[in-house]
Protein backbone atom coordinates (compact mmCIF):
# COMPACT_ATOMS: atom_id res chain seq x y z
CA UNK A 1 0.00 0.00 0.00
CA UNK A 2 0.98 3.22 -0.79
CA UNK A 3 -0.12 4.99 2.13
CA UNK A 4 2.16 7.72 3.38
CA UNK A 5 0.18 10.10 5.93
CA UNK A 6 1.95 10.22 9.35
CA UNK A 7 1.80 12.52 12.50
CA UNK A 8 4.74 14.37 11.10
CA UNK A 9 2.70 14.63 7.39
CA UNK A 10 -0.45 15.86 9.32
CA UNK A 11 1.65 18.67 11.01
CA UNK A 12 3.08 19.93 7.95
CA UNK A 13 -0.53 20.28 6.14
CA UNK A 14 -1.96 22.00 9.00
CA UNK A 15 -0.76 24.40 7.32
CA UNK A 16 -3.88 24.23 5.07
CA UNK A 17 -5.98 25.56 8.66
CA UNK A 18 -3.36 28.42 8.70
CA UNK A 19 -4.89 29.33 4.79
CA UNK A 20 -8.35 29.61 6.31
CA UNK A 21 -7.51 31.63 9.70
CA UNK A 22 -5.39 34.10 7.14
CA UNK A 23 -8.62 34.21 5.30
CA UNK A 24 -10.71 34.91 7.97
CA UNK A 25 -8.34 37.15 9.63
CA UNK A 26 -8.12 39.38 6.83
CA UNK A 27 -11.98 39.54 5.49
CA UNK A 28 -12.97 39.77 9.34
CA UNK A 29 -15.43 36.99 9.11
CA UNK A 30 -15.66 36.64 12.58
CA UNK A 31 -15.43 32.95 12.28
CA UNK A 32 -11.69 32.23 13.32
CA UNK A 33 -12.98 30.79 16.71
CA UNK A 34 -15.22 28.44 15.27
CA UNK A 35 -12.53 27.13 13.05
CA UNK A 36 -10.46 26.16 15.00
CA UNK A 37 -12.79 24.97 17.52
CA UNK A 38 -14.17 22.39 14.22
CA UNK A 39 -10.08 21.59 13.68
CA UNK A 40 -10.20 20.53 17.18
CA UNK A 41 -13.60 19.16 17.20
CA UNK A 42 -12.49 16.77 14.03
CA UNK A 43 -9.03 15.92 15.66
CA UNK A 44 -10.45 14.79 18.91
CA UNK A 45 -13.41 12.78 17.30
CA UNK A 46 -11.55 10.91 15.01
CA UNK A 47 -8.87 9.83 17.20
CA UNK A 48 -11.49 8.71 19.86
CA UNK A 49 -13.23 7.37 16.72
CA UNK A 50 -9.77 5.35 15.29
CA UNK A 51 -9.26 3.81 18.29
CA UNK A 52 -12.57 2.97 19.53
CA UNK A 53 -13.17 1.51 15.53
CA UNK A 54 -9.65 -0.64 16.08
CA UNK A 55 -10.84 -2.42 18.87
CA UNK A 56 -14.27 -2.72 17.85
CA UNK A 57 -12.57 -4.83 14.44
CA UNK A 58 -10.34 -6.64 16.59
CA UNK A 59 -13.07 -8.00 18.84
CA UNK A 60 -15.60 -8.94 16.04
CA UNK A 61 -18.67 -9.11 18.20
CA UNK A 62 -22.07 -9.20 16.63
CA UNK A 63 -23.34 -7.42 19.34
CA UNK A 64 -20.93 -4.74 19.90
CA UNK A 65 -21.31 -4.43 16.25
CA UNK A 66 -25.45 -4.19 16.47
CA UNK A 67 -24.95 -1.21 19.51
CA UNK A 68 -22.61 1.13 17.47
CA UNK A 69 -24.70 0.72 14.79
CA UNK A 70 -28.24 1.97 16.73
CA UNK A 71 -25.35 4.16 18.58
CA UNK A 72 -24.99 5.72 15.04
CA UNK A 73 -28.63 5.75 14.19
CA UNK A 74 -29.48 7.62 17.43
CA UNK A 75 -26.96 10.50 16.77
CA UNK A 76 -28.25 10.74 12.85
CA UNK A 77 -31.98 10.52 14.13
CA UNK A 78 -31.29 13.18 16.98
CA UNK A 79 -29.40 15.64 14.26
CA UNK A 80 -32.09 15.16 11.97
CA UNK A 81 -34.47 16.40 14.60
CA UNK A 82 -32.88 19.62 15.48
CA UNK A 83 -33.81 20.62 11.73
CA UNK A 84 -37.05 19.94 12.63
CA UNK A 85 -37.29 23.73 14.03
CA UNK A 86 -40.47 23.17 16.01
CA UNK A 87 -42.36 20.03 14.39
CA UNK A 88 -44.02 17.76 17.66
CA UNK A 89 -42.25 14.35 18.05
CA UNK A 90 -39.26 15.23 15.75
CA UNK A 91 -36.96 12.53 17.64
CA UNK A 92 -39.28 9.77 17.72
CA UNK A 93 -40.02 9.94 14.24
CA UNK A 94 -37.15 10.67 12.75
CA UNK A 95 -35.87 7.71 14.73
CA UNK A 96 -38.34 5.43 13.08
CA UNK A 97 -37.01 6.37 9.52
CA UNK A 98 -33.75 6.52 10.08
CA UNK A 99 -34.15 2.53 12.03
CA UNK A 100 -36.19 1.88 9.15
CA UNK A 101 -34.12 2.96 6.12
CA UNK A 102 -30.76 1.87 7.52
CA UNK A 103 -31.91 -1.21 8.50
CA UNK A 104 -33.77 -2.37 5.67
CA UNK A 105 -30.98 -1.50 3.55
CA UNK A 106 -28.33 -3.01 5.51
CA UNK A 107 -29.99 -6.39 5.16
CA UNK A 108 -30.87 -5.99 1.38
CA UNK A 109 -27.07 -5.50 1.69
CA UNK A 110 -25.96 -8.14 3.54
CA UNK A 111 -28.42 -10.84 1.86
CA UNK A 112 -27.27 -10.02 -1.46
CA UNK A 113 -23.57 -10.37 -0.35
CA UNK A 114 -22.44 -7.44 -1.33
CA UNK A 115 -21.37 -6.83 1.97
CA UNK A 116 -20.42 -9.22 4.65
CA UNK A 117 -21.27 -9.05 8.48
CA UNK A 118 -18.52 -8.27 10.13
CA UNK A 119 -17.66 -4.70 11.58
CA UNK A 120 -15.17 -3.19 9.34
CA UNK A 121 -17.61 -3.37 6.69
CA UNK A 122 -21.08 -3.11 8.78
CA UNK A 123 -20.00 -0.08 10.72
CA UNK A 124 -18.94 2.31 7.51
CA UNK A 125 -21.75 1.32 5.50
CA UNK A 126 -24.02 2.03 8.43
CA UNK A 127 -22.63 5.00 9.00
CA UNK A 128 -22.85 5.97 5.28
CA UNK A 129 -26.56 5.30 5.31
CA UNK A 130 -27.55 6.73 8.58
CA UNK A 131 -25.72 10.15 7.95
CA UNK A 132 -27.49 10.48 3.92
CA UNK A 133 -31.14 9.17 5.07
CA UNK A 134 -30.36 11.96 8.07
CA UNK A 135 -29.60 14.98 5.83
CA UNK A 136 -32.73 14.07 3.21
CA UNK A 137 -34.93 13.90 6.42
CA UNK A 138 -33.52 17.06 7.42
CA UNK A 139 -34.15 18.99 3.91
CA UNK A 140 -37.20 17.29 3.98
CA UNK A 141 -38.46 18.86 8.07
CA UNK A 142 -37.10 22.32 6.33
CA UNK A 143 -39.32 22.07 3.29
CA UNK A 144 -42.27 21.17 4.78
CA UNK A 145 -42.20 24.26 7.62
CA UNK A 146 -41.71 26.16 4.84
CA UNK A 147 -44.66 24.42 2.74
CA UNK A 148 -47.25 24.73 5.66
CA UNK A 149 -46.28 28.40 6.45
CA UNK A 150 -46.08 29.79 3.00
CA UNK A 151 -49.51 27.51 2.01
CA UNK A 152 -51.32 27.94 4.77
CA UNK A 153 -54.22 29.75 2.92
CA UNK A 154 -54.40 26.88 0.50
CA UNK A 155 -54.51 23.97 3.21
CA UNK A 156 -56.57 26.13 5.22
CA UNK A 157 -59.16 26.08 1.90
CA UNK A 158 -59.22 22.31 1.59
CA UNK A 159 -60.04 21.59 4.87
CA UNK A 160 -62.78 24.41 4.76
CA UNK A 161 -64.31 21.92 2.08
CA UNK A 162 -64.22 18.98 4.01
CA UNK A 163 -60.73 17.65 2.88
CA UNK A 164 -59.06 14.52 5.54
CA UNK A 165 -55.48 15.80 6.62
CA UNK A 166 -53.70 13.65 3.73
CA UNK A 167 -55.73 15.31 1.01
CA UNK A 168 -55.50 18.66 2.36
CA UNK A 169 -51.51 18.15 3.10
CA UNK A 170 -50.57 15.38 -0.12
CA UNK A 171 -48.45 18.58 -2.32
CA UNK A 172 -46.82 19.53 0.51
CA UNK A 173 -45.88 15.75 1.58
CA UNK A 174 -44.94 14.84 -1.61
CA UNK A 175 -42.94 18.21 -2.66
CA UNK A 176 -41.02 17.76 0.68
CA UNK A 177 -40.44 13.87 -0.41
CA UNK A 178 -38.79 14.72 -3.54
CA UNK A 179 -37.16 17.91 -1.71
CA UNK A 180 -35.09 15.21 0.38
CA UNK A 181 -34.75 13.00 -2.33
CA UNK A 182 -33.01 15.18 -5.03
CA UNK A 183 -29.37 15.74 -3.51
CA UNK A 184 -28.79 12.07 -3.91
CA UNK A 185 -30.50 11.63 -7.33
CA UNK A 186 -28.32 14.77 -8.31
CA UNK A 187 -25.12 13.12 -7.05
CA UNK A 188 -25.91 9.64 -8.73
CA UNK A 189 -26.51 11.62 -11.82
CA UNK A 190 -23.04 13.22 -11.79
CA UNK A 191 -20.76 10.77 -9.97
CA UNK A 192 -17.80 9.99 -11.98
CA UNK A 193 -17.88 13.10 -13.91
CA UNK A 194 -17.83 15.85 -11.22
CA UNK A 195 -16.80 13.95 -8.43
CA UNK A 196 -14.86 10.93 -7.60
CA UNK A 197 -16.23 9.62 -4.39
CA UNK A 198 -15.36 8.95 -1.28
CA UNK A 199 -15.75 5.48 -1.26
CA UNK A 200 -14.03 4.99 -4.60
CA UNK A 201 -11.32 7.12 -3.62
CA UNK A 202 -10.55 5.36 -0.47
CA UNK A 203 -10.12 2.24 -2.44
CA UNK A 204 -7.81 3.68 -5.21
CA UNK A 205 -5.85 5.20 -2.57
CA UNK A 206 -5.49 1.81 -1.14
CA UNK A 207 -4.41 0.12 -4.03
CA UNK A 208 -7.41 -1.45 -5.82
CA UNK A 209 -8.04 -1.47 -9.38
CA UNK A 210 -10.38 1.45 -10.08
CA UNK A 211 -12.05 -1.26 -12.00
CA UNK A 212 -13.20 -3.05 -9.04
CA UNK A 213 -13.30 0.25 -6.46
CA UNK A 214 -16.26 1.67 -9.22
CA UNK A 215 -17.99 -1.55 -8.30
CA UNK A 216 -18.04 0.08 -4.24
CA UNK A 217 -19.47 2.87 -5.86
CA UNK A 218 -22.11 1.83 -8.05
CA UNK A 219 -23.16 -0.19 -4.79
CA UNK A 220 -23.05 3.04 -2.62
CA UNK A 221 -25.37 4.69 -5.16
CA UNK A 222 -28.23 2.41 -4.74
CA UNK A 223 -28.15 1.94 -1.29
CA UNK A 224 -28.51 5.84 -0.46
CA UNK A 225 -31.51 5.97 -3.04
CA UNK A 226 -33.03 3.38 -1.00
CA UNK A 227 -32.03 5.13 2.17
CA UNK A 228 -33.05 8.43 1.09
CA UNK A 229 -36.15 7.48 -0.47
CA UNK A 230 -37.35 5.51 2.90
CA UNK A 231 -36.25 7.56 5.09
CA UNK A 232 -37.59 10.64 3.40
CA UNK A 233 -41.28 8.65 2.80
CA UNK A 234 -41.46 7.91 6.67
CA UNK A 235 -40.42 10.87 8.32
CA UNK A 236 -42.62 12.73 5.71
CA UNK A 237 -46.09 10.50 6.07
CA UNK A 238 -45.37 11.19 10.10
CA UNK A 239 -44.29 14.89 10.49
CA UNK A 240 -46.98 16.20 8.46
CA UNK A 241 -50.08 15.56 11.06
CA UNK A 242 -47.91 17.23 13.80
CA UNK A 243 -49.64 20.17 11.16
CA UNK A 244 -52.38 19.36 12.93
CA UNK A 245 -54.56 19.19 16.15
CA UNK A 246 -56.81 16.70 17.59
CA UNK A 247 -59.72 18.59 16.09
CA UNK A 248 -57.75 18.53 12.77
CA UNK A 249 -57.52 21.95 12.87
CA UNK A 250 -54.18 23.75 11.62
CA UNK A 251 -52.02 24.95 14.46
CA UNK B 1 -86.17 24.11 13.24
CA UNK B 2 -82.71 25.38 14.78
CA UNK B 3 -79.63 24.07 12.37
CA UNK B 4 -77.09 25.89 14.37
CA UNK B 5 -77.00 27.31 17.90
CA UNK B 6 -74.64 29.39 19.15
CA UNK B 7 -74.46 29.90 23.09
CA UNK B 8 -72.19 32.48 24.93
CA UNK B 9 -69.71 31.32 22.00
CA UNK B 10 -66.13 33.46 23.06
CA UNK B 11 -62.54 33.54 21.31
CA UNK B 12 -59.32 34.27 23.26
CA UNK B 13 -55.86 34.37 21.78
CA UNK B 14 -52.86 35.30 23.58
CA UNK B 15 -54.68 36.85 26.00
CA UNK B 16 -57.05 39.02 24.35
CA UNK B 17 -60.76 38.91 23.52
CA UNK B 18 -61.70 38.30 19.77
CA UNK B 19 -65.34 37.50 20.58
CA UNK B 20 -67.42 37.02 23.75
CA UNK B 21 -70.79 36.50 24.02
CA UNK B 22 -72.04 35.37 20.73
CA UNK B 23 -75.67 34.05 21.25
CA UNK B 24 -77.32 33.22 17.82
CA UNK B 25 -80.17 30.27 16.76
CA UNK B 26 -79.78 29.63 13.15
CA UNK B 27 -83.03 28.07 11.56
CA UNK B 28 -82.87 25.92 7.92
CA UNK B 29 -82.68 27.62 5.14
CA UNK B 30 -82.08 31.19 6.59
CA UNK B 31 -80.27 33.54 5.14
CA UNK B 32 -78.34 35.34 7.61
CA UNK B 33 -75.65 38.37 6.91
CA UNK B 34 -73.52 39.20 9.73
CA UNK B 35 -71.55 42.82 9.13
CA UNK B 36 -69.39 45.48 11.11
CA UNK B 37 -66.14 46.77 11.18
CA UNK B 38 -63.29 45.10 10.21
CA UNK B 39 -61.37 43.37 12.82
CA UNK B 40 -64.64 42.87 15.02
CA UNK B 41 -63.82 39.08 14.74
CA UNK B 42 -66.35 38.12 11.94
CA UNK B 43 -64.21 36.04 10.25
CA UNK B 44 -62.96 34.70 13.90
CA UNK B 45 -66.69 33.72 14.16
CA UNK B 46 -67.46 31.96 10.39
CA UNK B 47 -64.10 29.89 11.34
CA UNK B 48 -65.18 28.49 15.05
CA UNK B 49 -68.62 27.92 13.22
CA UNK B 50 -66.63 25.98 10.28
CA UNK B 51 -65.04 23.91 12.54
CA UNK B 52 -61.43 25.55 11.96
CA UNK B 53 -61.07 27.28 14.87
CA UNK B 54 -62.42 25.95 18.65
CA UNK B 55 -64.10 28.28 20.67
CA UNK B 56 -62.57 29.51 23.89
CA UNK B 57 -65.86 29.37 25.69
CA UNK B 58 -69.29 28.32 24.83
CA UNK B 59 -71.06 25.96 23.24
CA UNK B 60 -71.65 25.45 19.24
CA UNK B 61 -74.53 23.34 18.51
CA UNK B 62 -75.36 21.50 15.03
CA UNK B 63 -77.99 19.65 14.88
CA UNK B 64 -78.74 19.53 18.21
CA UNK B 65 -75.21 17.97 18.12
CA UNK B 66 -72.04 19.54 20.17
CA UNK B 67 -69.79 19.98 17.81
CA UNK B 68 -66.74 18.39 19.31
CA UNK B 69 -68.97 15.07 18.98
CA UNK B 70 -69.03 15.59 15.20
CA UNK B 71 -65.91 13.98 12.97
CA UNK B 72 -64.52 17.07 11.97
CA UNK B 73 -63.95 16.36 8.17
CA UNK B 74 -67.58 14.88 7.90
CA UNK B 75 -68.59 18.12 9.78
CA UNK B 76 -66.77 20.38 7.54
CA UNK B 77 -68.99 18.80 4.20
CA UNK B 78 -71.98 19.86 5.92
CA UNK B 79 -71.09 23.35 7.08
CA UNK B 80 -68.90 24.77 3.75
CA UNK B 81 -66.82 27.84 4.52
CA UNK B 82 -65.51 29.95 1.31
CA UNK B 83 -63.33 32.22 2.18
CA UNK B 84 -62.05 36.06 0.84
CA UNK B 85 -59.59 35.64 -1.83
CA UNK B 86 -59.31 32.28 -2.70
CA UNK B 87 -56.74 30.19 -4.19
CA UNK B 88 -57.28 28.14 -6.67
CA UNK B 89 -55.66 24.39 -6.56
CA UNK B 90 -53.65 22.90 -8.96
CA UNK B 91 -53.14 24.24 -13.36
CA UNK B 92 -56.79 23.59 -14.65
CA UNK B 93 -60.49 24.85 -13.79
CA UNK B 94 -61.00 21.41 -13.47
CA UNK B 95 -58.35 20.22 -10.97
CA UNK B 96 -60.72 22.60 -8.38
CA UNK B 97 -63.73 21.04 -9.59
CA UNK B 98 -62.57 17.48 -9.02
CA UNK B 99 -61.53 18.45 -5.53
CA UNK B 100 -64.64 17.88 -4.30
CA UNK B 101 -65.08 14.41 -5.64
CA UNK B 102 -61.78 13.16 -4.67
CA UNK B 103 -62.70 14.11 -1.45
CA UNK B 104 -65.73 11.79 -1.27
CA UNK B 105 -63.96 9.15 -3.10
CA UNK B 106 -65.93 9.76 -5.58
CA UNK B 107 -65.38 9.38 -9.23
CA UNK B 108 -65.30 13.04 -10.85
CA UNK B 109 -68.76 13.45 -12.68
CA UNK B 110 -67.53 16.05 -15.67
CA UNK B 111 -71.14 16.56 -16.84
CA UNK B 112 -72.50 17.79 -13.30
CA UNK B 113 -69.19 19.76 -13.34
CA UNK B 114 -69.95 21.33 -16.41
CA UNK B 115 -73.34 21.89 -15.25
CA UNK B 116 -71.77 23.84 -12.30
CA UNK B 117 -69.58 26.08 -14.90
CA UNK B 118 -73.12 26.71 -16.87
CA UNK B 119 -74.36 28.03 -13.42
CA UNK B 120 -72.10 30.75 -12.62
CA UNK B 121 -72.72 31.56 -16.36
CA UNK B 122 -68.95 30.37 -17.19
CA UNK B 123 -68.91 28.18 -20.50
CA UNK B 124 -68.43 24.48 -20.23
CA UNK B 125 -65.06 24.70 -21.87
CA UNK B 126 -63.65 26.43 -19.34
CA UNK B 127 -62.96 22.91 -17.61
CA UNK B 128 -59.30 22.52 -18.92
CA UNK B 129 -58.86 26.10 -18.79
CA UNK B 130 -55.64 27.04 -16.34
CA UNK B 131 -56.59 28.85 -13.50
CA UNK B 132 -54.10 31.66 -14.12
CA UNK B 133 -56.19 32.41 -17.12
CA UNK B 134 -58.87 33.50 -14.90
CA UNK B 135 -60.19 37.11 -14.33
CA UNK B 136 -60.63 37.86 -10.90
CA UNK B 137 -63.97 37.22 -10.49
CA UNK B 138 -64.07 33.88 -12.50
CA UNK B 139 -61.60 33.16 -10.34
CA UNK B 140 -64.06 33.22 -7.08
CA UNK B 141 -66.86 31.67 -9.17
CA UNK B 142 -64.88 28.81 -9.96
CA UNK B 143 -63.70 28.60 -6.27
CA UNK B 144 -67.25 29.01 -4.96
CA UNK B 145 -68.46 26.12 -6.86
CA UNK B 146 -65.84 23.69 -4.73
CA UNK B 147 -68.27 24.77 -1.87
CA UNK B 148 -71.29 24.02 -3.78
CA UNK B 149 -70.72 20.83 -5.90
CA UNK B 150 -72.09 18.83 -3.15
CA UNK B 151 -74.56 21.32 -1.58
CA UNK B 152 -73.55 21.69 1.84
CA UNK B 153 -76.14 22.41 4.68
CA UNK B 154 -74.99 25.42 5.62
CA UNK B 155 -72.79 27.79 3.37
CA UNK B 156 -70.53 30.18 5.31
CA UNK B 157 -69.50 33.19 3.13
CA UNK B 158 -66.61 35.75 4.27
CA UNK B 159 -66.80 38.52 1.77
CA UNK B 160 -66.78 36.67 -1.10
CA UNK B 161 -67.95 39.34 -3.18
CA UNK B 162 -65.33 41.84 -2.27
CA UNK B 163 -63.62 43.76 -4.86
CA UNK B 164 -65.72 42.41 -7.64
CA UNK B 165 -67.41 44.11 -10.29
CA UNK B 166 -71.13 44.42 -10.03
CA UNK B 167 -71.81 41.65 -13.11
CA UNK B 168 -69.44 39.24 -10.94
CA UNK B 169 -71.02 40.08 -7.70
CA UNK B 170 -75.02 39.71 -9.17
CA UNK B 171 -74.22 36.25 -10.90
CA UNK B 172 -72.68 35.08 -7.48
CA UNK B 173 -75.66 35.93 -5.56
CA UNK B 174 -78.20 34.68 -8.06
CA UNK B 175 -76.25 30.93 -7.26
CA UNK B 176 -76.37 31.36 -3.37
CA UNK B 177 -80.23 32.38 -3.30
CA UNK B 178 -80.70 29.68 -5.33
CA UNK B 179 -79.02 27.36 -3.33
CA UNK B 180 -80.80 28.67 -0.46
CA UNK B 181 -84.58 28.55 -1.91
CA UNK B 182 -84.33 25.08 -3.60
CA UNK B 183 -81.72 23.49 -2.27
CA UNK B 184 -82.62 24.40 1.80
CA UNK B 185 -79.01 25.82 2.18
CA UNK B 186 -78.63 27.82 4.69
CA UNK B 187 -76.40 30.71 4.80
CA UNK B 188 -74.20 33.23 7.10
CA UNK B 189 -72.44 35.50 4.95
CA UNK B 190 -70.45 37.94 6.44
CA UNK B 191 -70.25 40.87 3.92
CA UNK B 192 -70.64 44.67 3.11
CA UNK B 193 -72.91 44.77 -0.33
CA UNK B 194 -76.05 46.12 0.47
CA UNK B 195 -78.22 43.92 -2.15
CA UNK B 196 -76.96 40.81 -0.22
CA UNK B 197 -78.11 42.64 2.71
CA UNK B 198 -81.12 42.87 1.11
CA UNK B 199 -81.56 39.16 0.32
CA UNK B 200 -81.30 38.15 3.68
CA UNK B 201 -83.90 37.33 6.16
CA UNK B 202 -81.75 38.28 9.00
CA UNK B 203 -79.07 40.55 9.60
CA UNK B 204 -76.35 40.60 12.68
CA UNK B 205 -74.34 43.18 13.32
CA UNK B 206 -70.81 42.70 15.30
CA UNK B 207 -68.81 45.21 16.91
CA UNK B 208 -65.63 44.65 18.82
CA UNK B 209 -66.43 41.14 19.25
CA UNK B 210 -69.91 41.26 20.52
CA UNK B 211 -73.43 41.13 18.73
CA UNK B 212 -75.31 44.42 18.77
CA UNK B 213 -78.18 43.53 16.56
CA UNK B 214 -79.61 40.54 15.19
CA UNK B 215 -82.83 41.76 13.04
Amino acid sequence: MNLATSNTTLIFAALLVFVALYIGYREKLGMNKDILIGVVRAIIQLVVVGYLLKYVFRVNNVWLTLILILIIIFNAAYNASKRAAGIRHALPISLLAILASTGLTLVVLVFSGSIRFVPSQMIPISGMIASNSMVAIGLCYRNMNSSFRDRRQQVLERLALGADLRLASIDIVRESIRTGMAPTIDSAKTVGIVSLPGMMSGLIFAGVDPVHAIKYQILVTFMLLSATSIGSVIACYLAYQQFYNEQKQLL
Amino acid sequence: MVLLELENIGYQIAGQTVLQQINLQVATQDYITITGPSGSGKSTLLRIIAGLLTRTSGQLLFAGKEWADYDPILYRRQVSYAVQQPQLFGTTVADNLRFPFQIRQQAFDSAQATAALTSVNLPADYLNKPVNDLSGGERQRVAILRNLLFPPQVLLLDEISTGLDDENKQILHREIRRMNQEKNVTILAVTHDNTEIKDANRLVKIVAGKMEVDQ
